[in-house]
């Protein structure tokens, strides 16, 4: 989970309330973990589904959020099939994932990865697994 | 002068299972005095727990505490459990990892109180401010703590914020040394936290959150993890604990003569190459976990593949998580002869909620008392048990847990209990009534067990003063002086509360840095002053719940088997005892 705590310590702070990744057990840990974090898809459900245009379709994927447009109705959450929209349960509005790469950086492991499109010319950032 | 401003650390959460009631209160005073942790566990266990109380009667209370750096910085893992032990009617202390300590962070508590006596068998789950009392009578007498598990995880919301914490049929039957499972592979395993859930009637306890805790120096608080993560990535000693684990120890205290073997009739052990981690990890290990935000992954998990047995290519995987003091209590204490045999009893203790370290050195004690005769096939009704044979002693674990004559009654409160039945005291491998852990390694290790706050090797390390020191003699005050040090320090991390694997990370100066995140300014004297006193907190505890160190003697057993000092003298290690009731014990008398 520190991938996780990363996230959150972006915005400065500490915890997983503000986190866009997660991390959970595939049917308890007996079993393995799986990663949920925004694949960058170049044609997004999340902005589609979105009644305000509050998310904006990304250059290159992804999508950004407008807070102040905003009005916290979930619909997001639930076009997305990989559970990639987090939600902020203290501002009531989803978390999104801007692809900066600080949780690459305190993954020890080398599960996630941050891949330049530009540089490999492919469609979709996705973790490597 | 430890509790940052406006954090929810502060919040206690107190529930009562008699009344199926709880609360909150603001307990400031306590978080800043004592930190966390240890040091906020002991003045709860002494404040809720009437003296005398019956370990497993409704009075004994349950405490889970945390500390300001779980969810704040790397590998600050742990959960400290207080309680009053029915192992050994003392002062009960168990730590855990898992997701226990980042659930009851992020659920916006410092710590959690379990008091009084539920009527009908329960789980509890903490779910951010709720709780929710939901009837277990579906689970109780249930075979297998993971189903249990599995159950309880299809039951709950948040997967991925939440610690199951649950007790397998040991610690319904009141096995004082129960322990209690969480995450399926971590455990408050020493001292029987699993029989105290059983009395209380509690199957489960379940904690979610997901809240944020506020920093109020951001800048200092990103610098600061990262050197703490880098430090951590890079050094060496993480690394072993991520590649071949603890049981690491195995193959290196068998090259010393450290290993206990056959109920330490030995020091070295002939299946050590075929139990070592080395060969669990080239044909055993499965895969590797970490407990949350530690960047190490010390878990490991070995693949055990049984065949059906009247079913060709069938087979069953099971994954058992594997460490060195397991391999030692059911391995080289028993003279193990196959991976598949230790894997497979460690499989059963798991899926009754054992601790797997007493269990051990309790089969262990049994093999030997009937070896001698002390005990016959009609105590054991007719189990002939002999080292290396896991098959029996598989079946013995099965009655230990049916409790089916006043034997296996007798052997259910440990081998200190049945040894003053059955005899066989001299080599019942009990300090302060606890079972031994893996070490002997010399003077410093059997004294550390005996006189640690909690009897286990974790108290001060006196294993690793023995191995650093080996080719030279320490006097009886200098080592009595370094374990007490060292054991107060460990007040410290506890406190924080972090991994005592991340120890070496974790140094006095770092710690101070490491608070400036919380806008708070403390001095290296302060932490080293803080220990102290929480030391002295739990020895008080002690004394007033009749702890008498000299109702203890060392079992004759350790100065029958050679160290790598040498054999033991008795008039040494009595003499470090000594020297140690004079400067704590007659220090705290006169005021408790």
């Amino acid at each position: 989970m520190l991938c996780v705590f990363a996230c959150a310590r972006r915005f400065g702070e500490s915890g997983v309330a503000k986190s866009a990744i997660r991390v959970s057990s595939v049917g308890g840990v007996e079993t393995g973990y799986r990663i949920q974090v925004c694949r960058a898809c170049t044609d997004p459900p999340c902005a589609s589904v979105c009644p305000t245009g509050a998310l904006l379709r990304r250059k290159g994927g992804g999508v950004m959020l407008r807070p102040n447009l905003c009005i916290g109705c979930g619909n997001c959450v639930d076009a997305c099939p990989i559970g990639a929209v987090q939600w902020d349960i203290e501002l009531n509005k989803p978390i999104i994932c801007t692809h900066c790469g600080y949780c690459v950086d305190f993954c020890p492991h080398g599960v996630l990865e941050l891949i330049d499109l530009k540089e490999r010319g492919e469609i979709h950032v996705a973790p490597k697994a | 002068m430890w509790l940052p401003r406006h954090d929810p650390i502060k919040n206690v959460l107190y529930i009562d299972l008699t009344l199926k009631k709880f609360w909150v209160e603001d307990r400031s005073d306590l978080f800043e005095e004592y930190m966390g942790g240890t040091g906020v566990a002991i003045k709860l266990l002494e404040e809720e727990i009437p003296r005398n109380a019956d370990p497993l009667g409704p009075d004994n209370v349950i405490v889970f505490a945390i500390g300001p750096f779980n969810g704040v910085y790397p590998a600050a893992s742990k959960t400290v459990a207080m309680f009053k032990s029915p192992h050994t009617g003392n002062l009960g202390e168990s730590h855990a990892g898992g997701r226990s300590s980042i659930a009851i962070r992020l659920a916006g508590y410092g710590a959690i109180v379990i008091k009084g006596t539920s009527s009908l068998p329960i789980w509890v789950s903490i779910r951010g401010k709720n709780v929710v009392f939901n009837d277990a009578r579906a689970l109780w007498g249930m075979r297998s703590s993971y189903t249990v598990g599995r159950i309880i995880r299809e039951n709950e919301p948040n997967p991925g914020f939440r610690t199951i914490m649950r007790i397998g049929r040991a610690g319904e039957k009141l096995i004082t040394y129960a322990g209690v499972i969480t995450e399926t592979y971590r455990h408050f395993g020493r001292l029987g936290l699993g029989a105290v859930f059983g009395s209380k009637k509690l199957k489960a306890l379940v904690v979610s959150g997901r809240g944020s805790i506020p920093i109020s120096n951001k800048r200092e608080y990103r610098k600061i993890y990262k050197e703490l993560y880098d430090t951590m990535v890079k050094s060496p000693v993480m690394k072993k604990y991520h590649d071949i684990g603890t049981p690491v120890n195995v193959l290196r205290l068998n090259e010393i003569g450290a290993l206990p073997t056959k109920n330490l009739k030995a020091t070295k052990f002939e299946n050590a190459d075929i139990l070592s981690g080395e060969n669990l990890a080239k044909g055993y290990l499965a895969r590797r976990m970490a407990c949350s935000h530690c960047p190490v992954a010390c878990i490991h998990l070995a693949a055990l593949r049984e065949p059906y047995v009247d079913e060709p290519f069938f087979y069953k995987t099971t994954f058992v998580s594997y460490d060195y003091e397991p391999i030692f209590a059911l391995g080289s204490m028993l003279g193990a002869k196959s991976v598949d045999g230790f894997l497979k009893l460690l499989d059963m203790i798991e899926t009754y909620g054992l601790d797997a370290m007493s269990s051990g050195v309790v089969l262990a004690w049994i093999t030997e008392a009937f070896e001698r005769g002390l005990i016959g096939e009609k105590e054991l009704l007719g189990e002939k048990p002999k080292w290396g044979d896991h098959e029996t002693y598989m079946r013995i674990i099965d009655k230990l847990v049916e409790q089916p004559n006043d034997f296996y009654k007798a052997i259910g409160k440990g081998c200190a209990y049945a040894s003053r039945i059955y005899g066989g005291e001299d080599f019942a491998l009990t300090f302060g009534g606890n079972e031994m852990p893996g070490y002997h390694t010399g003077p410093a290790a059997p004294y550390s067990f005996m006189v640690g706050a909690r009897h286990s090797h974790l108290d001060s390390a006196g294993y690793s003063l023995d191995e650093k020191t080996i080719g030279k003699e320490l006097t009886e005050e200098e080592i009595v002086d370094k374990l007490l040090e060292e054991e107060r320090w460990r007040q410290v991390l506890t406190s924080l509360v972090v991994c005592l694997f991340a120890r070496g990370v974790y140094k006095p100066e770092i710690i101070v840095d490491a608070f400036k995140a919380f806008g708070l300014t403390v001095k290296v004297d302060d932490l080293y002053e803080l220990g102290k006193k929480i030391h002295m907190e739990k020895y008080k505890f002690k004394i007033r719940e009749g702890f008498d160190l000299d109702k203890y003697k060392f079992p004759k057993r350790i100065f029958e088997t050679p160290t790598p000092h040498g054999y033991l003298s008795e008039e040494k290690l009595v003499k470090m005892k000594r020297i140690f009731k004079e400067k704590i014990i007659n220090e705290i008398k006169p005021i408790s």
